[in-house]
């Protein structure tokens, strides 16, 4: 109980971090000294402080958007198991709460963009909704694959066993999901190759373009929302990557916060690298991803 | 075994799934080449029991022949044909590659329903074999170009090739050799007809050579 | 002995690509075939000892298609060395879009006849399911540059077709192989050999399951092959585009080496007990072949694609009598012969037309025989040969079968063969007569003289056909009969 407490308190504090270190792996890249790692924190406290401004043409859907994408991530942080460390709720089928859970902040995120009545934000909103209908099969289909290798039914007790049911009977499965998921964590996140968040051309954003409209405490509630959101994508796929599991749970817990920053600066590095796709390439990668994951469940004996 | 062959059966799925979403002619056959070079090097996993200058002798000469001279020999074809890319293929790229995963599942399913009287290697062996056989079957029925469907009819090859170094741990060499000699004399001589038609007709396109019919 | 008959057209067709001169090449495309021939018929006098292990081994089915090969391929040298003769090595303007074309190098065109007399003698001669595969597979790849022999676009057309389809088709039969193998298998491990006799003498150990999915791929791959319907598309193009000579061998030996494939096949289920389940396949494929031709020989407008699909039926014919069993399966074997001999002779004659009214239509070519006395009365005797009347051979093959049909109490199945028979009959009764009838239109001489080598091979293949029909040597009807029991049917005398 006391390390998955601990656990979920960890993500909830370092979560924005996590998009430090991405910034700050971009810039060594790119051979400049970049912004301090603290810097997401210092932008949410200083919005937190600021005012709001409201169009008139908006209702209480737009203000709902940025408090329940915080509370999906708070509620979603609960049930992620940190690796080997089993979350602090624990139940069979709760991978699909998760899931659902982020297809709700994504609902509301999306509601409150088209509530701007704005042209652009609704286009991001259909462009966000478009790719998100592709990336959640292939989401569920790895947790498919996970589940029926393991046969365990709750998320803490598939990825407790995937190095022994997974990796150790068959490599491949592993290596899909993997793939999978990391995909997925690209594309939920909007970073290269997907999206450029650094972009600040309205016609080629996609996540970035539906919150044009927000500001003060709501943006900081946005950008937070979000780097809980990063944060459980890169831990489940820590959880894969990083298949140390020891009879200690704190260890299994360090073990996989070091492979969650890891994956960060694995984005980093993806990011520094890649471009951005265009649009059309976008829908194939993600059913690449999908047929990755569906592979997987095949593959499982 | 199947911790060593299994990576490779998984590659030669993906290397199918992406034939299937390719468009671009040379993206094809470079990864019919590398399917080929996996088969050569999957052929030489599963044959260990058998004398070394005879697995050698058949990977050798699948890794040379199928990832080597017949990509080549495409290329060849292609060259000056300013074509590099199949347009309107009779199913789309993406479709396809939602078809080719539904062929996947049915060929577990179905290679999970069939009794092998010899255990084969892989539980993934038969399903990987059907799948790409399958795989190159759907490449000649739903593309244009010519040679997407000399690829198409080697990567049905290939496929049925798999199913053979799988299950049938007797197959003669001198059969294999023959195989694969008809194999590669099958290639050169469309890869000939495909020039020909080339130079002919100015397109290489199966869908218009239409002038016999009833 | 058999290593000697695969080896000389191979080596001699290999040695044509070489030889320069016209003469000397032609002299040998002529004397490895009556070589052949003797060897074969030495074979006749004196069973060949096995060879390579037992690999070649020669059965009554192999000596009976590999007899017809050899004699269709002798007479049809003699035509083609005629014909190249008259072809010369210039520039030919075709005939149906006025464009200038040239002919392949004659030395590709004699090479590749030799190595497809060489692959098709390995067919008939081997008994291992895997070396059998290779053979056909390389008649297919030997014949391809026969069909391409005039280099327009539509012979590319048409030799594309007939590659991939068949390769493809092939390729299927391979897999089918290898389901045999499968099937074979033994649990401990080690697998039984692929020969025809092994796997027989084992037969009740074979999976049945394996055998059966075995069969069906090894159906429509062979299947493909040898033209039946609905796996004959590639066969009307292939036909009709090939130079008369090689349209000759393909249809009267090449299509018989496929089915020797299928017929191996029906062995091995035959020796499992499953032969009751491979023959209804073949029924069934069987009248789908004769309904497909029925219906696009009736308004044929193309005189080659009109004998190309005759030959469609007739291989259904005898897909059908090997089904039907009994007596029905002698029928098919001695339809065999005869549809080779006759639509040998009938393609060669069609040559002859095509080179005087140098139109393939059949509403252009009009009374064939006053403008080629010898080819038109041969056209309008040859349609009554094909077509299954007395006195020819083919009446006596194909009652022989209707026999079978009703002995077996099969009724609809006899009703339906007389009807498509009928049907077929009707429709190239209508286009050959009309076409032998009636006076030649503007441009064509009448009373043509033509070449003895334009028509002396047709004679005596007509001939044989008559002779057939009339008498059956003892010798061919007891190969027949052990061939008929080699594959399942009864022992049957005429």
């Amino acid at each position: 109980m006391m390390p998955s407490a601990v656990g979920m308190l960890v993500g909830l504090v370092l979560a924005p971090l996590l998009l430090g270190v991405v910034n700050r792996v971009k810039a060594v890249f790119a051979g400049r000294r970049g912004q301090p790692l603290l810097q997401p924190y210092r932008d949410i406290g200083r919005l937190l402080r600021k005012g709001a401004v409201y169009s008139p043409t908006t209702t209480w859907v737009f203000r709902a958007g940025p408090v329940v994408g915080v509370a999906a991530g708070v509620v979603g942080l609960a049930l992620l198991p940190l690796g080997g460390c089993r979350a602090l709720v624990v139940f069979s089928g709760d991978f699909m709460l998760l899931i659902y859970l982020l297809g709700t902040a994504r609902f509301f995120v999306v509601l409150a963009a088209l509530d701007t009545g704005s042209a652009f934000e609704g286009m991001g909103a259909s462009r966000e909704v478009a790719f998100s209908a592709l990336a959640e099969p292939a989401l569920l289909l790895a947790m498919a694959a996970l589940v029926r290798a393991t046969g365990m039914r709750s998320l803490s007790d598939a990825m407790g066993k995937v190095w022994s049911d997974v990796w150790l009977p068959s490599m491949p499965v592993a290596v899909l999901v993997a793939a999978a998921l990391a995909v997925v964590l690209l594309a939920e996140n909007a970073r290269i190759p997907f999206d450029d968040p650094n972009t600040h051309l309205e016609l080629t954003m996609i996540h970035e373009v539906m919150v044009l409209d927000h500001s003060g405490p709501d943006f900081g509630l946005v950008l937070y929302g979000s780097a809980l959101k990063g944060w459980i994508f890169a831990g489940l796929l820590a959880g894969v990557l990083v298949p140390l599991r020891t009879g200690s749970p704190w260890l299994n817990a360090g073990a996989a916060v070091v492979g969650i920053f890891a994956v960060a600066v694995g984005v980093g590095v993806v990011e520094s690298s890649m471009a951005r796709l265009r649009l059309v390439r976008v829908p194939q990668l993600l059913v690449g991803a999908g047929v990755m994951a569906a592979l997987a469940v095949l593959l499982v004996r | 075994m199947g911790w060593e062959i299994d990576p490779i059966l998984v590659a030669l799925v993906l290397v199918n799934l992406l034939l299937l979403g390719a468009s671009r002619l040379a993206a094809c056959v470079r990864l019919v080449a590398v399917q080929g070079v996996l088969l050569g090097v999957l052929a030489l996993l599963v044959q260990v029991g058998w004398s070394p200058w005879r697995a050698v002798l058949l990977a050798g000469g699948s890794i040379l022949l199928k990832g080597i001279v017949f990509p080549r020999l495409m290329w060849k074809a292609l060259r000056g044909a300013e074509i590099r890319r199949e347009m309107e293929p009779y199913v789309g790229y993406t479709l396809s590659v939602l078809l080719g995963l539904g062929m996947l599942g049915l060929t577990v399913w179905v290679g999970g329903r069939l009794t092998l009287p010899v255990p084969a290697a892989s539980h993934l062996l038969v399903p990987v074999a059907l799948f790409t056989t399958l795989t190159g079957l759907f490449l000649i029925v739903a593309r244009k170009k010519a040679i997407t469907q000399v690829l198409g009819y080697l990567v049905l090859e290939n496929g049925i090739v798999t199913f053979g170094i799988a299950l049938s741990h007797e197959a003669p060499l001198s059969v294999e050799l023959g195989v694969l000699l008809d194999v590669f004399v099958a290639v050169l001589v469309m890869g000939i007809i495909i020039h020909n038609i080339r130079e002919d007709f100015d397109h290489i396109d199966a869908d218009r050579l239409v002038s016999l019919k009833d | 002995m058999l290593l000697l008959v695969l080896l000389l057209p191979t080596v001699a067709g290999l040695a044509a690509f070489l030889v320069r001169a016209d003469r000397t090449r032609r002299t040998l495309l002529v004397g490895t075939a009556l070589g052949h021939l003797a060897l074969v018929a030495a074979m006749w006098a004196r069973p060949p000892a096995p060879a390579w292990n037992r690999w070649l081994d020669l059965d009554a089915v192999g000596l009976l298609f590999l007899s017809v090969t050899s004699l269709l391929f002798t007479v049809a040298s003699f035509y083609a060395v005629g014909y190249l003769k008259r072809e010369g090595h210039q520039a030919h303007r075709d005939f149906e879009e006025g464009r200038v074309f040239s002919d392949a190098p004659e030395a590709r065109f004699v090479g590749c006849l030799l190595l497809f007399l060489a692959s098709m003698t390995l067919v008939t001669v081997t008994q291992h399911l895997g070396l059998l595969w290779v053979a056909v597979e390389a008649t297919t790849l030997a014949s391809a540059p026969l069909i391409s022999f005039h280099r327009h676009h539509r012979s590319l057309e048409a030799t594309w077709k007939y590659l991939l389809i068949c390769s493809v088709g092939i390729a299927l039969a391979l897999l089918g192989t290898f389901f045999v193998a499968v099937a074979a298998a033994r649990p401990g491990g080690e697998s039984a050999s692929m020969l025809l006799a092994d796997l027989m003498a084992e037969a009740d150990l074979l999976q049945p399951g394996w055998l059966r999915a075995g069969f069906i791929l090894l159906l429509v791959g062979y299947g493909t092959k040898m033209g039946l319907a609905p796996l004959h598309t590639w066969l009307p193009d292939a036909h009709a585009e090939a130079p008369s000579v090689a349209s000759a061998l393909l249809s009267g030996a090449l299509l018989n080496c496929a089915f020797v494939g299928i017929l191996r096949g029906q062995q091995l289920l035959g020796s499992a007990g499953l032969a009751a389940f491979g023959r209804d396949l073949l029924v069934v494929l069987g009248l789908v072949s004769m309904t497909f031709a029925a219906v696009f020989v009736i308004r044929q407008a193309d005189f080659k694609r009109l004998l190309a699909y005759s030959s469609v039926e007739h291989m259904g014919i005898m897909a059908l009598g090997v089904g039907l069993g009994g007596a029905a399966t002698f029928g098919a074997l001695l339809h065999a012969v005869n549809h080779s001999v006759v639509k040998g002779m009938l393609f060669m004659v069609s040559g002859n037309l095509l080179a005087a009214y140098r139109t393939k239509s059949t509403l252009a070519v009009r009374g064939a025989v006053r403008a080629l006395p010898v080819s038109g009365v041969l056209w309008l005797v040859g349609l009554f040969a094909i077509t299954g009347s007395p006195p020819f051979g083919t009446f006596l093959s194909e009652l022989t079968i209707l026999k079978g049909a009703l002995d077996a109490g099969r009724w609809w199945v006899a009703a339906g063969y007389l009807a498509l028979l009928g049907a077929v009959f009707a429709g190239m009764g209508r286009i050959m007569v009309r076409m032998a009838q009636g006076e030649p239109g503007e441009g064509v001489a009448v009373g043509q003289h033509e070449a003895w080598s334009a028509v002396l091979p047709a004679v005596v293949l007509l001939g044989l056909a008559l002779l057939l029909g009339l008498w059956i040597p003892r010798g061919l009807a007891e190969l027949l009969g052990a061939a008929g029991q080699v594959v399942g049917g009864a022992a049957w005398r005429v």
